[in-house]
């Protein structure tokens, strides 16, 4: 955009033969001139359906200045309740909800790990050469990561009831699906050497399984499911919200009863357990497996 | 190596000792691991009662369950039309209200991902330890990032459904405030990678600090903000379709009721047709990510 304006500011100063030059410039290389006409086109037309996409969809929701003012405004009066935090009476109940959701994200994180350690040699592709069945099994894998944890704790509400055993089952099906893929990407990554040197020395499948391929694969899958663990003590503090256990139901219910004052208490100490379970967890990953090993 | 140890070659003993001792140090360790995860795993089962004879009453419960779920489909009437039992679109009767409420629940996803990301955008700048204005505002931005995404959405959620009513705005915001905080810390992650002699050569030139940050950085860090951008809307659509559980607008609001009220083939609809939007979303999402990923190689 400014080259063309310099270009028009320089070409009004010269003399005839170099804007002949300038013209033949333009004509040889036009991309160095700014934008065709045709490119300036298309991207006017871009941020138009932008802007009217926009426009379309803060009507569609009703996002008028009046209706954000006046929910800030309430914003402000929450806040101005939730100072100080107070625990409140119940406050045993509190720390009793907070165990339950580190209980049933440990308890959720570990089955979903075992678990997803055979199904994640099913879809490696190394180890499991019938196509078919892989590329079966990766979608059905695939399919179970778009269900969110909070839609299985539902179901399992319903299945076996309220409280905890249902977020312990929500958990492990979320996230067994998800880590089986990881753990079947880290077998397919392993080196292959050590594999068939077992074979060499007369070892079977199994043993070239445990022995060449299981070592090389363990760093990464017990950082995986550390890593899991800390992102699952996260999600268990919200599953009570919908009865599956833990501190998201005492949250819940305050905020119905617009105890605001604990509810600020309770997210904070969420707050304080996520930091502390990060911590120790880190400490674990680094001492097991080496900074280096970490994924990503 | 028992005719080292018969004629009594002393450092192949002491290197046999040693291991023999190493080995047992080892396994000491794995039976002390070992104990420590069991008595972990124990408390947890405690704490959240979670007893054998539970989970073992209860597993026959979930296969009823997940069993009643999937929907009745017969052959023969697959493709007859919505008053036929056993077929598609008996199974699908509301398709039209459904898909709405998925386009309504991905435009909630699209526009708190734009929200959140455009918060994280202005934040990122004073957060990135290259180019904050001092090390007291890069602290306290880094501070005020990481409050933002340690609160999960849904408890935003549930305070903005009293603060802004029931409906999607209360759900936008939320997601949006959650994205702010992970997506700022990205952003900020990305700005600190750059190449800083863009930045000084506008600042020689003249270029007050936020002309630096526009013709300096946003050049080379766009492509990989909207590649996180992308991935973001990604995590969003998932978190927008549970949003509604807490009256905060989308589709969420529709499967609790149905699942709450047992209504056994509407939930495996609804979900199908999550998973299948999410889905479609990842793999247009993933082509995107990997042209502005290549608009970044061929700009360096």
């Amino acid at each position: 955009m400014s080259g063309s304006r310099a270009t028009g500011a320089i070409g009004g100063r010269a003399t005839g033969a170099t804007r002949a030059d300038i013209a033949a410039w333009r004509a040889r290389m036009p991309a160095a001139f700014g934008a065709t006409p045709g490119r300036r086109a298309l991207r006017l037309a871009g941020w138009t359906v932008f802007a009217a996409w926009l426009i379309g969809s803060l009507w569609w929701f009703d996002m008028t200045p009046q209706r954000i003012w006046a929910g800030l405004s309430g914003l402000g009066t929450i806040v101005v309740l939730m100072v100080p935090p107070s625990p409140g009476e119940q406050w045993v109940e509190i720390l009793q909800g907070l165990a339950e959701s580190v209980a049933m994200a440990f308890l959720g994180t570990f089955l979903a790990a075992i678990v997803a350690i055979p199904l994640g040699f099913l879809g490696a592709r190394n180890i499991v050469t019938a196509t078919l069945w892989r590329f079966s099994l990766r979608r059905v894998l695939d399919g179970f990561r778009g269900v969110d944890q909070l839609i299985w704790a539902l179901a399992y509400v319903r299945a076996v009831g309220l409280g905890p055993l249902a977020g312990v089952l929500a958990i492990f099906t979320a996230d067994n699906a998800v880590l089986a893929k990881l753990y079947a990407e880290a077998i397919e990554n392993a080196e292959k050497k050590q594999a068939e040197g077992v074979v060499a020395a007369g070892g079977g499948r199994l043993h070239a399984i445990r022995f060449g391929i299981l070592p090389q694969v363990a760093p990464v899958m017990l950082a995986q499911a550390l890593y899991f663990f800390e992102s699952n003590t996260r999600s268990a503090t919200i599953l009570g919200v919908v009865g599956a256990g833990g501190i998201g139901l005492q949250i819940a219910e305050r905020i119905r009863v617009r105890h605001w004052d604990e509810v600020a208490f309770i997210i904070l100490l969420m707050i304080a357990t996520v930091a502390v379970i990060d911590f120790i967890s880190g400490r674990i990953r680094r001492r097991l497996i080496g900074s280096q090993a970490a994924p990503h | 190596m028992n005719s080292a140890y018969t004629t009594g070659l002393p450092a192949v003993i002491r290197g046999e000792e040693a291991f023999v001792a190493a080995r047992r140090a080892k396994r000491l360790q794995t039976a002390l691991g070992g104990a420590l995860l069991l008595s972990c795993l124990v408390a947890a089962a405690w704490v959240s009662e979670l007893r054998p004879a539970t989970l073992w009453a209860g597993l026959p419960r979930i296969g009823e369950y997940f069993v009643r779920i999937l929907p009745d489909l017969r052959w023969a009437v697959l493709f007859a039309d919505a008053e036929t039992e056993g077929s598609l679109a008996f199974w699908m009767y509301r398709l039209p209200e459904w898909s709405w409420l998925i386009l309504e629940t991905a435009n909630m996803a699209a526009v708190a991902t734009l929200m959140g990301s455009a918060i994280a955008l202005v934040f990122a700048f004073p957060a990135a330890r290259n180019i904050a204005p001092s090390g007291l505002v890069y602290q306290a931005t880094r501070r005020f990032l990481e409050a933002l995404r340690t609160v999960p959405e849904i408890v935003y959620a549930l305070i903005f459904v009293w603060a802004f009513g029931i409906g999607p705005l209360a759900g936008i915001l939320a997601i949006a405030l959650h994205s702010a905080g992970a997506n700022g810390k990205l952003f900020a992650e990305a700005i600190e990678n750059a190449d800083l002699r863009p930045w000084e050569a506008v600042r020689a030139a003249g270029g007050s600090w936020v002309q630096g940050c526009r013709y300096a950085i946003i050049p080379q860090v766009l492509p990989n903000i909207l590649s996180y951008v992308l991935l973001r809307f990604e995590v969003n659509i998932r978190s927008a379709s549970v949003i509604g559980f807490v009256g905060a607008g989308g589709v969420g609001e529709e499967l609790y009721k149905v699942i709450s009220f047992n209504y056994y083939e509407e939930i495996s609809a609804i979900v199908l047709l999550i998973i299948l939007t999410v889905a479609c979303v990842d793999l247009l999402s993933e082509r995107l990510r990997h042209a502005a990923i290549g608009r970044l190689e061929a700009a360096r």
